[in-house]
């Protein structure tokens, strides 16, 4: 689909307001701008209840202690699921921070592969070779870096893969963040970054994180467009992600877009929220609910039904429960699992 | 919290930055989520409300925060900045090696740096990449910077108080797992010194470690004890940097055999220096075995493998065995 406007210019110009196109009804609030194609709507919602279906399953498998630390998507789908629909996971790169599930999913890590590293069976949980996709990054904001070296690496050898990184809005502190950012200015790399503003890290919400009214105005100071879109809104993050990556594609360097969303669960599932937020600000937020709101949409358009919505809900349930028969199949790692992989000599076994 | 009564850990760290606050309005906190969440851990639960104005929550940059600290000092402050993982350190060492620790020299000591940079550490607990690591060789290689490494509640305070005190720049391991798991009396001793501590008596052998192996080595003695008949000695270093080489030496001379143990990595771990040092202390007068039980050359591995990297009560039993009876 080719995006239609220049919506950095288009936002920068606005009133700071993060670019909308659905109402938080569904309703089409911009009809002069073109609709993605409907089966492109249809994966998106698969995806985002796909995401909820893991969210729950992994949280309750947590809660009865068969599964580590784990971090919810809840309320973040639309931002994850948009701005990945918006790249083809054939040829383009994807750098995730550690809370996009669904777009690891669509990116081609099998999902009984990913349960697998929760479950702690590390060799399988090993990301196919043929996927173009880091690792998720444990160490806030260390990955940009990483993401601007591989888009650098498209611009010095030609070839026309796009690389699509994420991270917090906590990152955006870090030293990595920014010095990522200005090496992607100076070498124009061909690099989509999408700051998933969640309001939170951890504890801390945006406003003791920076005084900036929108984390998408930093864009400019590194000499390339930024763009603040409804992180809630799966049509208008899939458009301006779809023209930040035309952008980067065809040569005219990076793009930084702000995902401006919430995150309604906790943390992790060791954090505990209502220690620093009030219920009635989640309460508020919870009206916004991203899938709420593209089911809207889609139900308007005749693309879905209540009872085909609670039917994929039941089916992505389902997909999950198989996915975890057969992680659990996997082998779980043995003490020479230690010493494998720490370099090319695997049987130099490191001294113990 | 009343005084001689058993605390955890995390309740002696947490009492000891009040009582530093209490002495002094110059203490400050800052780190990520230390104000209104408490930290991650509740270390700092509560200051806030108590200290209003001198709790700061900052934003998510390590480098920002110690570097910030150095310039709070200069300012006339004392922070006692955290480090939410002491595996994030990494993220400020630009700032902790070049800048922190070798102001004083640097200046000719028109400045001096009372920080405190506080960092839980160390494994067990199932954590994320990162958060187990045990950085303490990398920091106790940089001079200029202390090291402090409790284990115990009553050393937690006494510890922190004196690190907050001292006049230069402190780095303060705190050991995660044992925040909760062990208590202790608490005696609000801030006079004592940060020397190395004999945690339990015996003739056979001396067993060296610091934070949570101390517990790895207390396990393996009682072991010694009594499936061996051998008595092994636990000598707490407490603190890293510097070592307290008298403390040791003499330790380790009245029982002539030791076995060194950490769960940080054993290439140019810590251990290999106090193995150093006691060879250069006591090579004109005994003949001294000394053995080392670390953790493997290799990243800190995910989940359950933890347990076949951390140091167990089973391979500090076989090394002191080893170190006694030969092989
Ligand atoms: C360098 C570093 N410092 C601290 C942490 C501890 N930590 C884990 S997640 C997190 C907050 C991240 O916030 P954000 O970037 O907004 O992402 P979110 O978790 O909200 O998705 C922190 C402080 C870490 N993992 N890495």
């Amino acid at each position: 689909m080719t995006a239609t406007r220049d919506w950095a210019r288009e936002w920068a110009e606005g009133d700071g307001q993060p670019l909308q196109l659905l109402g938080h009804d569904g309703r089409i609030l911009r009809p002069e701008v073109a609709r993605p194609p409907d089966d492109l709507v249809r994966e998106g919602l698969r995806l985002m209840l796909l995401s909820r279906a893991i969210d729950e399953r992994c949280t309750n498998l947590q809660r009865q202690g068969r599964l580590g630390l784990y971090a919810p998507v809840l309320g973040q789908e639309a931002a994850v699921v948009g701005s990945h629909l918006a790249i083809d996971p054939a040829v383009d790169w994807l750098v995730p921070a550690s809370r996009e599930q669904p777009a690891m999913l669509r990116h081609g890590w099998p999902l009984d592969r990913m349960l697998a590293l929760m479950l702690g069976r590390f060799e399988a949980a090993r990301i196919p070779d043929d996927v173009r996709m880091l690792p998720r990054q444990q160490s806030i904001g260390s990955q940009l870096p990483h993401a601007v070296g591989i888009a650098w690496s498209a611009s010095i050898e030609r070839r026309d893969d796009v690389t699509l990184a994420y991270c917090g809005d906590g990152a955006t502190s870090e030293g990595d963040f920014h010095e990522a950012c200005n090496l992607a200015g100076v070498m124009q790399v061909p690099l989509v970054l999408v700051v998933i503003n969640n309001q939170y890290a951890i504890s801390t919400p945006i406003a003791k994180q920076t005084r900036a009214a929108r984390l998408a105005d930093r864009a400019r100071g590194y000499g390339f467009p930024g763009v603040a879109v409804d992180g809630n809104d799966l049509l208008a993050v899939h458009e301006v992600t779809s023209q930040a990556v035309e952008r980067a594609r065809s040569g005219q360097g990076p793009t930084m877009i702000e995902a401006v969303t919430y995150r309604l669960g906790f943390h992790n599932t060791s954090d505990n929220p209502s220690l620093y937020r009030e219920p009635a600000e989640v309460a508020r937020a919870e009206e916004l609910d991203p899938v709420a709101r593209v089911v809207a949409y889609a139900e308007t358009q005749g693309l879905v039904d209540a009872a085909a919505v609670e039917a994929q809900v039941l089916e992505a349930r389902a997909e999950v429960a198989t996915a975890l028969e057969r992680a659990l199949t996997y082998p779980t790692p043995g003490p020479d699992d230690v010493f494998r992989h720490v370099s090319a000599e695997e049987d130099q076994r490191a001294s113990e | 919290m009343d005084v001689g009564r058993d605390v955890t850990l995390l309740e002696a760290t947490r009492r000891a930055l009040v009582d530093a606050m209490e002495a002094s309005e110059r203490v400050v906190l800052l780190g990520q989520d230390v104000g209104r969440l408490g930290g991650v851990f509740r270390a700092t639960e509560g200051l806030l409300e108590r200290f209003p104005g001198r709790v700061f929550d900052t934003p998510l940059a390590e480098g920002g925060i110690v570097g910030a600290s150095v310039g709070l000092a200069i300012g006339g402050l004392v922070p006692v900045a955290e480090i939410q993982f002491a595996g994030f350190l990494h993220q400020a060492f630009h700032q902790i090696t070049q800048q922190l620790a070798r102001y004083r020299f640097r200046s000719r000591g028109r400045f001096h740096l009372p920080v405190t940079i506080r960092a839980p550490y160390g494994g067990g607990l199932r954590m994320p990449e990162f958060h187990p690591d045990s950085l303490e060789a990398q920091l106790a290689n940089v001079p200029g910077l202390k090291v402090f490494a409790p284990a115990f509640p009553d050393d937690a305070y006494a510890l922190l108080r004196e690190a907050v005190r001292d006049p230069d720049p402190v780095l303060f391991l705190e050991p995660q797992r044992l925040y909760r798991s062990v208590r202790g009396p608490l005696h609000l001793d801030d006079t004592g010194s940060s020397a190395a501590r004999l945690r339990r008596e015996g003739d056979d052998v001396l067993l060296v470690s610091w934070g949570p192996a101390v517990h790895t080595c207390l396990t393996a003695a009682q072991e010694l004890e009594t499936g061996h008949g051998v008595q092994a000695a636990v000598l707490d270093l407490r603190r890293l940097s510097p070592i307290d080489d008298r403390g040791l030496c003499e330790a380790a001379a009245a029982r002539r055999r030791v076995v060194v143990v950490h769960e940080g990595v054993r290439t140019a771990g810590l251990g290999a220096e106090v193995v150093a040092r006691l060879q250069e202390a006591l090579a004109d007068t005994i003949s001294l075995p000394i053995l080392r039980v670390a953790a493997p050359d290799t990243p800190y591995p995910p989940g359950r493998l933890e347990d076949h990297f951390l140091p167990s009560t089973g391979k500090v039993v076989a090394a002191a065995l080893r170190a006694v009876h030969g092989r």
